[in-house]
């Protein structure tokens, strides 16, 4: 076959191209032939195709995400913002922590192993390719029903694959979500979150300056995996009738990557690194097209002198493929020697394959004939975007007219006591330490909190004790009765979490799971699901430092509920100052702080008892949660609270049965005047938490709460061996223990 | 003056720098080693950490027992240096030989992250010396591949010579035989365990605990003494 070069381009104008096999659409191909006043050669054709796919250039979504900058609120904190691999957050003491949640969901579902672990792999380079060492994961997931026969397919492959690949890599795994619902059967969500601290001074940014400048690819081989990953498996829907996508899986090498990893930080910390891109979706592609893009010059490179795995690729494939661990970095000249003698330190392959030019193009070669001469920025940055439809569903007044609140109840004590155990037994609501004991959250030596606690506590320097906080949290099924709140509900329960454990919440990530957006309901979920969070981080203070969005999550014509997953991020400034979780003294009291209203739409209750979706989500004050959150964190700074968990799903009994549990102490509660036992048991009002105080110090914070302004209710008290609901039931120790243990490792186990 | 003890990385070592921090904790010096150096900086003992040295490739420790700073460990460790093994660490030692068996996939084939009680059964080595024979601990432990196995003669030998230096105690957590977390050799200064010592020495990190220090404060009190 002969090499399609831009000579042989320009001479045969009228060749036929594969354009839509690689998922380009006419009026995309016809922009690329514009561009370029020419036919694209096949490498130029491979290039824009993965650059331009909906998973790299966010084309249905990027006027809808403008808002994050539009509403961003004022923070002095953020010192990298969106665009970039990962934002910058300043957290004090000239420490930056850079964090982002991303998917990898449709290749999760097709290889579970593969599909995880190569998650995993892809968020940590992200965040080491900002000058940060990799401190901390955490993956939220979701899975279709629990007792689903191909459920115990995916979800072990998935937990595996993230253990095998996050246990490899030394970075202990925090927290994160495991929710099953029948909507995501076909389409798992698979998101993996990564936290990196760095001193503000070793910040780095994907950018290639400096004419002479050396480009080095360095890190595994390129091989034939995951070529086409996402423009073809990231962007289309899943489909029975078309052949099996495993090829377009990448497969991943941990023991690689912590060589990367270690070889990276070396040579950041020797300072040899003038801009730096990982390679992951759209493999070399986008490496060399957003540096190039991104710095003053242009770029040349041949192409031929990558490392291959297999000899045989051809340009177009070695341009595409997503090999797993490469990293591309640009290096002055003077000092490439001594960056090629660290790589072989670590036994890293690492290969000189261009240089930065000071023209305006970016040039590829192979074997001295031309194959690229692009302009990088309509390869990386100026991609199609779409104004897609959107129109709320009809439907969406039905669900929200059928009323949760209107659903039959317990009548009697004996018919509360069952339903909590029910409750507290689903598979949304049981305990996932049969999952979250497969990942290692000890290694590194500096966690101070790790799941089931609210959040994610990293101590990131050992003589002053600051510390970061990290929560994730999405609910779709409040997502679907009302996107906008749903969105809300997401931030406000994560900045919850956070604050609860005793951090100041500072800036969130977010990865935007959706269906079509071909489907103008779909587009309708997600226009009002990032207005709403873009309206809630201008409310909170909390900026958006960036994220992902992964949508054609449907299986056919039916998509996932919307589910925004949301990650804050906090400070703390003394990690010896943190909340934990569990009850621990008896003779302690309890306090549930915040409103208990009849707010049953899209609670766990009623999907346990009633498998309902209806009515309206729990209403959002998002003044009440930062005033919670202010409360939350004084208590914890001054000593008033021993312990904290914040109310969600499943409600207070959902909240009392895990503190009871992580401290091997019981309560006894008191139903408070006025409330029926069911709604104060099952209720999910939002901007709620309970907390246990000691009695030396319930004057200062009952006082403290009634200055400013916060419902602050006696509930109980910390004893005994059972949770009593008193005048109600109670539920010894080891019964509700059996019940919220034992679900998942009979379901998955 | 104070001891000072060598860390060695392998690529793929993961608990290299909390073991160094144990160590500091300790009162005592960390002196990181490298693979690829003989030289062991004249240390007074050495840890191999926790990881995955060289990706676990053809079995876990197998290639590391080849790197050529083992060459230097195994040859003092025969001279009487005290060597602890942690986790990747107990692999690689027993891939030298320096302690018998052998480690195998869990026997319910997971990764297992806990917080594990042991019993120290022998206080009397370079590195236990400051536990009471018989106390109990709970130290963090994590591994796939941690199932100690070794023929029934070995076995036997281990327990008359009171070389089964500590076992699990409520609950098996990987089918290891006889529950054996961790063994040493007849001269007692080397010592191999599946569970991490060196996530246990610090009240606030970790699982709150600070069981493991014992580890590092015993070699000081054997190296002073």
């Amino acid at each position: 076959m002969t090499l399609d070069t831009v000579k042989h381009a320009n001479e045969t104008p009228d060749v036929e191209q594969p354009w839509a096999e690689l998922g380009l659409k006419q009026d995309e191909y016809e922009r690329i032939r514009a561009i370029l006043g020419r036919r694209p050669t096949g490498a130029e054709l491979a290039m824009y195709s993965v650059m331009w796919s909906e998973h790299c250039s966010y084309k249905s979504s990027k006027v809808h995400l403008r808002q994050f900058g539009e509403k961003a609120p004022e923070n002095d904190a953020l010192l990298v913002g969106i665009g970039e691999n990962a934002g910058v957050v300043d957290v004090g003491q000239g420490y930056a922590v850079t964090f982002k949640v991303e998917s990898h969901n449709h290749p999760s579902y097709i290889e579970p192993y593969q599909g995880a672990a190569t998650g995993v792999g892809g968020i940590v380079r992200d965040i080491l390719a900002m000058g940060a060492r990799p401190v901390a994961v955490m993956d939220p997931l979701r899975f279709g029903a629990a007792d689903h026969p191909d459920t115990k397919r995916v979800l072990p492959g998935v937990v595996a694959g993230i253990g095998g690949y996050g246990n490899c890599l030394g970075l202990p795994n925090i927290g994160g979500e495991v929710v099953f619902d029948p909507c995501y059967q076909g389409n798992p969500l698979v998101n993996a979150l990564c936290i990196g601290v760095m001193k503000h001074e070793d910040i780095h940014l994907a950018k290639a300056s400096g004419a002479g400048n050396k480009v080095v690819l360095y890190g595994a081989r390129t091989g034939g995996d995951g070529i086409g990953g996402v423009s073809v498996l990231a962007s289309e829907t899943f489909d029975d009738s078309k052949p099996t996508k495993r090829p377009a899986v990448q497969v991943g090498d941990p023991f690689q990557e912590k060589l990367l990893i270690e070889c990276t930080l070396e040579l950041f910390r020797e300072g040899l690194v003038e801009g730096i891109q990982d390679l992951g979706g759209a493999g070399l592609s986008c490496a060399t097209s957003e540096l190039a893009s991104a710095g003053s010059g242009g770029m040349r490179v041949d192409l031929d002198r990558v490392h291959l795995r297999d000899a045989t690729l051809s340009p177009e494939e070695i341009l595409m493929s997503e090999s797993q661990e490469r990293m591309c970095a640009v290096v002055e000249p003077s000092k490439i020697d001594r960056f090629l003698e660290i790589c072989e330190k670590w036994d890293v392959i690492a290969t000189v394959i261009g240089e930065v030019t000071d023209g305006e193009r970016l040039e590829i070669f192979w074997h001295g004939e031309q194959i690229v001469d692009v302009p990088p920025r309509t390869v990386a940055h100026e991609g199609p975007v779409y104004e897609r439809p959107y129109a709320r569903p009809e439907w969406q007044d039905a669900l929200q007219a059928d009323d949760a609140n209107a659903l039959p109840r317990p009548q009697t004590p004996e018919e509360l006591r069952e339903q909590v155990l029910k409750v507290i037994s689903s598979p949304n609501q049981a305990s996932k330490s049969w999952i979250t004991d497969q990942y290692d959250r000890f290694v590194q030596g500096n966690t101070v909190l790790a799941q089931p606690e609210d959040s994610g506590m990293i101590r990131i320097d050992e003589e002053t004790g600051l510390g970061v906080a990290v929560a994730t949290d999405g609910n779709g099924r409040y997502a679907k009765l009302d996107p906008y709140a749903g969105a809300q509900l997401a931030l406000a329960e994560s900045y919850r979490n956070v604050a609860a454990t005793g951090a100041r919440p500072l800036a969130i990530s977010n990865c935007l799971n959706f269906g079509s957006p071909e489907d103008p309901a779909v587009m309708w979920q997600f226009a009002e699901a990032t207005r709403g969070l873009a309206d809630g981080c201008l409310a909170l203070g909390t900026p958006v430092t960036g994220g992902n969005v992964s949508l054609y999550n449907q299986t056919g014509e039916t998509a996932i509920h919307p589910t925004p997953v949301v990650a804050v991020l906090g400070v703390i400034d003394d990690v010896n100052r943190r909340t934990p979780m569990a009850f621990r003294e008896e003779g302690q009291l309890l306090y549930l702080l915040g409103d208990t209203r009849e707010e049953l739409g899209g609670s766990a209750w009623s999907q346990v008892i009633h498998d309902h979706l209806g009515g309206l989500p729990p209403a959002v004050d998002l003044d009440r949660e930062k005033l919670l959150a202010e409360i939350l964190i004084a208590a914890s700074r001054d000593g008033m609270i021993d312990a904290a968990h914040d109310l969600s799903d499943g409600g207070l009994v959902q909240a009392l049965t895990e503190s009871c549990l992580r401290g091997g102490k019981g309560a006894r509660i008191v139903v408070p005047d006025g409330l029926d036992p069911f709604v104060f048991l099952f209720s999910e009002s939002a901007g709620r938490a309970v907390v246990s105080v000691p009695r030396s110090e319930e004057l200062r914070f009952t006082d403290m709460c009634g200055a400013r302004g916060l419902p602050a209710t006696r509930i109980g008290v910390v004893d005994g061996e059972a949770l009593e609901i008193q005048g109600q039931f109670g539920l010894s120790l080891a019964e509700l223990r059996a019940a919220h243990e034992a679900t998942i490792p009979s379901l998955v186990g | 003056m104070t001891a000072r003890v060598g860390v060695v990385t392998f690529p793929g070592t993961l608990d290299d720098r909390d073991t160094q921090r144990a160590v500091r904790i300790a009162g005592l010096e960390p002196v990181p080693l490298w693979h690829r150096d003989k030289d062991l900086k004249q240390v007074d003992a050495v840890v191999l950490p926790g990881g995955f040295s060289y990706g676990d490739y053809l079995r876990a420790g197998a290639i590391s027992r080849f790197s050529p700073v083992m060459e230097t460990v195994v040859e003092q460790a025969k001279a009487g240096l005290p060597v602890l093994g942690i986790c990747n660490g107990f692999q690689v030692l027993t891939e030298t030989h320096l302690l018998p068996g052998a480690m195998l996939r869990n026997n319910h084939l997971h990764f297992v992250c806990r917080d594990q009680k042991l019993r120290v059964e022998n206080a009397e080595t370079a590195w236990t010396a400051d536990y009471e024979a018989g106390q109990e601990i709970s130290v963090p432990l994590k591994n796939i591949d941690g199932r100690y196995v070794a023929d029934e003669r070995t076995l036997d030998e281990l327990e008359a010579e009171g070389r089964v230096a500590f076992r699990y105690l409520d609950g098996n957590p990987n089918g290891s035989l006889r529950d054996i977390a961790g063994i040493t050799n007849a001269a007692g200064n080397v010592v191999g365990l599946m569970p991490h010592p060196e996530h246990a020495v610090e009240p606030l990190v970790g699982t709150g605990r600070t069981d493991g220090l014992g580890f590092f404060t015993s070699l000081l009190k054997k190296l002073v003494a």
